[in-house]
């Protein structure tokens, strides 16, 4: 058993409704225990769907299991689809309906229903979300696909790619698909099925007359990819699109495939001079910790160090299935990689290493909210607000633009915050205005709280804050009150690891009691 | 005291029930964990299941999970599966090394989930053998859960009555009252004072904020419901010879009298000074309540099933704001209980209980209700098909009970009316 209070992705069944609720004309039924239909609610709320995800729960109750649930399986199956007549079902079983053996596929074999019918294996206690949708997703297509069929001869005709991998409840694929689509555009390249987002199983069907793949996010479309690459010789583009030099890649890429001439693509990006003009240069070498799905997490480690400057200090991924792309990445940072799936590794991560931006998911923001250092997101998992009504990709030219203002955004917060922290003398600030973001009269002081899992030794560094903190007097020496001051007047997003510094340092040197000489001499030690 | 001027001719008592079997779009006990665990400071709420029992609690908590909450999930993995003797041996070890990072936790429940339940582990066995191990520092006890065994609320219930055999046997001569069923601390402050004032001495909560203040129980023990779903909790109760005292539940300005009054009648209270003592709050109630009634007057409400409290509050809405309630849905009726709030609501009310969603939504276009309340699965599904909503969970989360949240409890039902007669887009 794992002790769990967070986790980073769903059980794979809800993977499997990510593809579902994607698409149009395709419904689910999940055999599953009464609740099981909390999950309709991350599609409504967080995603604010407009229409219920197509799946049909078959909410079964104790009562039930000693009787037939096989039986009420086949009743929900037969009842879908007579009411919302699917053009292709899914059947499959949730994590307790595994562990009652009632075999969905089975069942809905024996029924014999008037469309094709997918059978889900998704193991619930060894795999989670990611894989549960790149299986689901894989399964239609292996299932909708007519395998002896080929594009159409090229004569003249515009190239044209399938873009794979987009699902409901994924971080900004509804503006990346459209990012990507006028990319293709402007190239002279045609779309010719984008799945599974918008697609319905009539589409997945035509996926042969495509002479490419584009491979939009691996976690989702990788396997679909590596199976169409056999069974239709499709290549596939695996460059991920975000970024400014990614997207470049991106393009020649694409337009060897295709056989297109890249000039054609104009560059609109902004991001290439608001990172060059002068006001950017303060972003230079400042410490960036990452993590994320793998995808995401490598892609921003470099735009983080080739576009805007940063040092990639930390970079990690939670899901397994990608490791090995992350620790190849880790390696050009010269970085230790991070994989897992437990949120409390990560925060310990980032006390360690003192970065002064975290780019992660809403967990990371969180986090980095407790040890008050700025921070952005990247990632799913996601809330409501990373659904943003406006458009905002993270690929493609316009997505370069966001991820340039979305990161810098935090670390000009944070700059003003400073300002507001070192004048706080100043007559007219009062010492209990926090930073203007947070509305007047926001007291900026940080709560401590409990943690859950809390060693009972643990060897965290004391909250930073603005106010004065007394450090204990351990085997490390204590602190004089003049360097205790002195600590104060350094601004707060470097002070934690200045602090670090000046103990370490003291450690080593064998100085009983940190005094300015100490700070100072540290400082100097450490210097960049 | 509970005059209510008959609109329509009332009682829903004896009135024919849709039971209805099918899909449920409600959530599984789990989710009382939520609202528990802020209750009791001191206790900590441990499931035993599956990665779906985790995503729900986050999904559920939202933003509380960040501020370090005191649940958590021992999520079975594949190797638990393969037998029973290292799922227990397991279990030990995750419930030994949370209680040593955790010395502050002086209660630890082991909730139940469907996983646990279909593979038969038996988490009661399990808590009597932990808390021999960890006696005199973490009291452990143990409930279900689980979307096989209970509906949303139904959590709490079974919760409860997990704590009722070991409270401490009350065996005090003079009579006392337990107010059962968590309160926000606002409300249960609230109806203590009212009950100080009124003059009934010994006044305990079930449950109590930290769990060794937990209350005795015993023959002189009566009790209120402050809750319509604990059904279970309230026979264990009597079960250790406790009387409950019939009453409405304690929403609007009617209700919250007629529940306080119950109480006033069993301590043989003078029925002037009961009067003097409730004016006040009756008062404003009434006024506070009264902004509301221009909004809803007339206006048709449909509740979806979800937590138990659609009886009482369709009864608050219909006789206190002048609602008409279309279709009550209830995952469970609790007749007994509820044969105060029955007898109230209008008799061309359709009470329905358990669900099969699809049938009922049917029902609820056909009738194109003014409001619907239902579950956030379909809240925006309806807007958008027109329907204006009000999102049940939130009548779980909020105070609502008691004299001084009467207007806020209207208001909740008004303000998506209000919206959608502001909005110009």
């Amino acid at each position: 058993m794992q002790l769990t209070v967070w986790t980073y992705e769903g059980p794979p069944h809800v993977g499997a409704m990510r593809i579902a609720t994607a698409m149009e004309g395709v419904h689910y039924v999940l055999h599953a225990p009464q609740g099981d239909t909390y999950a309709d609610l991350l599609f409504t709320m967080i995603e604010r769907r407009g229409k219920r995800p197509p799946v049909t729960y078959t909410t079964f109750q104790a009562r039930d299991l000693g009787k037939d649930t096989a039986e009420l399986f086949q009743t929900a199956a037969r009842e879908a689809f007579e009411r919302f007549k699917p053009q292709a079902m899914l059947v499959g079983a949730s994590c307790t309906a595994e562990l009652i053996q009632d075999d969905p596929a089975g069942m809905a074999q024996a029924m014999g229903l008037p469309c094709p019918v997918v059978a889900l294996e998704l193991p619930s206690y060894q795999r989670k979300e990611n894989w549960g949708a790149a299986e689901t997703f894989y399964q239609l297509v292996r299932k909708l696909v007519d395998k002896s069929a080929r594009a159409t001869p090229r004569d003249g005709r515009r190239p044209r790619a399938n873009i794979l991998g987009p699902t409901a409840l994924g971080f900004r694929h509804r503006d990346d698909v459209i990012e990507i689509t006028r990319l293709l555009g402007t190239m002279g390249i045609d779309v010719n099925v984008t799945a599974p987002l918008g697609a319905n199983p009539a589409d997945l069907a035509r996926l042969h007359n495509a002479d490419f793949n584009i491979c939009l996010y691996p976690e989702i479309a990788d396997t679909t990819c590596r199976w169409l690459e056999k069974t239709f010789g499709q290549p596939t583009v695996r460059t991920v699109p975000i970024g400014h030099g990614a997207t470049r890649e991106f393009v020649a890429e694409v337009a060897a495939v295709a056989g297109v001439d890249a000039a054609a693509v104009l560059d609109t990006s902004n991001m290439p001079w608001w990172s060059r003009s002068v006001d950017s240069t303060y972003l230079t070498g400042k410490r960036v910790f990452i993590f994320g799905d793998a995808t995401h997490a490598i892609a921003a480690a470099r735009v983080a160090r080739d576009e805007l400057g940063f040092e990639v200090i930390g970079l990690g991924c939670y899901n397994r299935e990608f490791a090995r792309e992350l620790r190849e990445a880790a390696k050009l940072y010269g970085v230790e990689p991070l994989i897992t799936d437990d949120y409390l590794d990560v925060e310990d991560a980032i006390q360690a290493l003192q970065p002064e931006l975290v780019l992660g998911s809403q967990m990371e923001r969180h986090i980095a909210k407790r040890l008050r250092i700025p921070c952005a997101v990247i990632s799913a998992p996601v809330h409501v607000q990373d659904f943003p009504a406006r458009y905002s990709p993270q690929m493609g030219f316009e997505g370069a633009n966001v991820l340039f203002d979305t990161w810098v955004h935090p670390l000009v917060m944070g700059l003003e915050e400073h300002l507001l922290t070192m004048f706080r003398d100043d007559f007219e600030f009062s010492d209990a205005s926090g930073a203007s973001h947070l509305g007047h009269g926001a007291v900026a002081a940080p709560v401590v709280e409990e943690r859950v899992l809390e060693p009972v030794a643990a060897a965290t560094a004391p909250a930073e804050h603005a106010a004065a903190v007394t450090s204990p007097v351990g085997e490390k020496g204590g602190w004089s009150a003049d360097a205790e001051k002195e600590l104060m007047k350094i601004p707060f997003f470097v002070r934690g690891k200045a602090r670090r510094n000046t103990e370490r340092y003291a450690t080593e040197q064998g100085i009983a009691a940190i005094t300015l000489e100490t700070l100072y001499e540290a400082k100097a030690h450490y210097a960049r | 005291m509970t005059a209510v001027s008959p609109i329509a001719t009332l009682g829903c008592e004896s009135a024919p029930v849709l039971r209805e079997r099918g899909q449920r779009e409600v959530f599984c006990g789990l989710t009382g964990i939520i609202w528990l665990h802020r209750k009791v400071q001191d206790a900590f709420f441990l499931v035993v299941g599956s990665r779906t029992c985790a995503h729900l609690l986050q999904s559920a908590a939202g933003v509380m999970v960040f501020a370090e909450p005191r649940f958590g999930t021992a999520i079975i993995e594949e190797r638990d599966l393969a037998g029973m003797v290292d799922c227990n041996e397991e279990l030990d070890r995750v419930v030994d090394r949370l209680l040593t990072r955790r010395p502050d936790i002086k209660l630890l429940f082991l909730v139940g989930s469907c996983p646990s339940e279909v593979i038969k582990l038996d988490l009661s066995r399990a808590a009597a053998r932990l808390s021999v191990k960890h006696a005199g520092v973490t009291k452990i006890l143990s409930y279900s859960g689980s979307g096989i065994e209970t509906t949303f609320t139904e959590g709490e219930d079974a919760c409860l009555a997990a704590l009722v055999p070991y409270l401490a046997t009350d065996t005090s001569d003079a009579p006392s009252l337990m107010i059962v069923g968590a309160l926000p601390d606002v409300v249960e402050d609230q109806f203590l004072r009212l009950f100080t004032e009124l003059g009934i001495a010994t006044v305990h909560s079930l449950p109590a904020r930290r769990a060794n203040a937990m209350p005795p129980v015993g023959p002189n023990t009566r009790f209120l419901l402050a809750q319509p779903f604990l059904g279970e909790t309230a026979r264990a109760l009597e079960d250790r010879g406790a009387v409950r005292l019939d009453a409405l539940f304690p929403f609007g300005a009617e209700g919250t009298t007629n529940w306080l009054h119950a109480a006033a009648v069993a301590f043989g209270i003078d029925e002037m000074h009961f009067r003097r003592v409730v004016a006040p709050g009756r008062e404003r109630a009434k006024r506070a309540i009264k902004h509301s009634r221009e909004r809803l007057e007339g206006k048709r409400i449909t509740f979806l099933p979800d937590s138990q409290l659609e009886i009482p509050l369709a009864r608050f809405l219909s006789s206190e704001l002048g609602m008409k309630p279309v279709e009550v849905g209830t995952p469970y009726l609790h007749r007994k209980h509820l044969a105060q709030e029955l007898a109230l609501l209008p008799a061309d009310t359709v009470i329905s209980e358990g669900q099969d969603v699809d049938r009922q939504l049917d029902r609820v276009r056909a009738a194109q209700p003014d409001l619907t309340v239902c579950g956030l699965g379909l809240a925006n599904p309806l807007e958008a098909e027109g329907l204006t909503t009000k999102w049940a969970i939130e009548l779980v989360f909020s105070p609502i009970h008691g004299f001084d949240q009467a207007g806020d409890l209207a208001e909740l039902f008004a303000r998506p009316l209000r919206r959608r007669d502001v909005l110009r887009v």
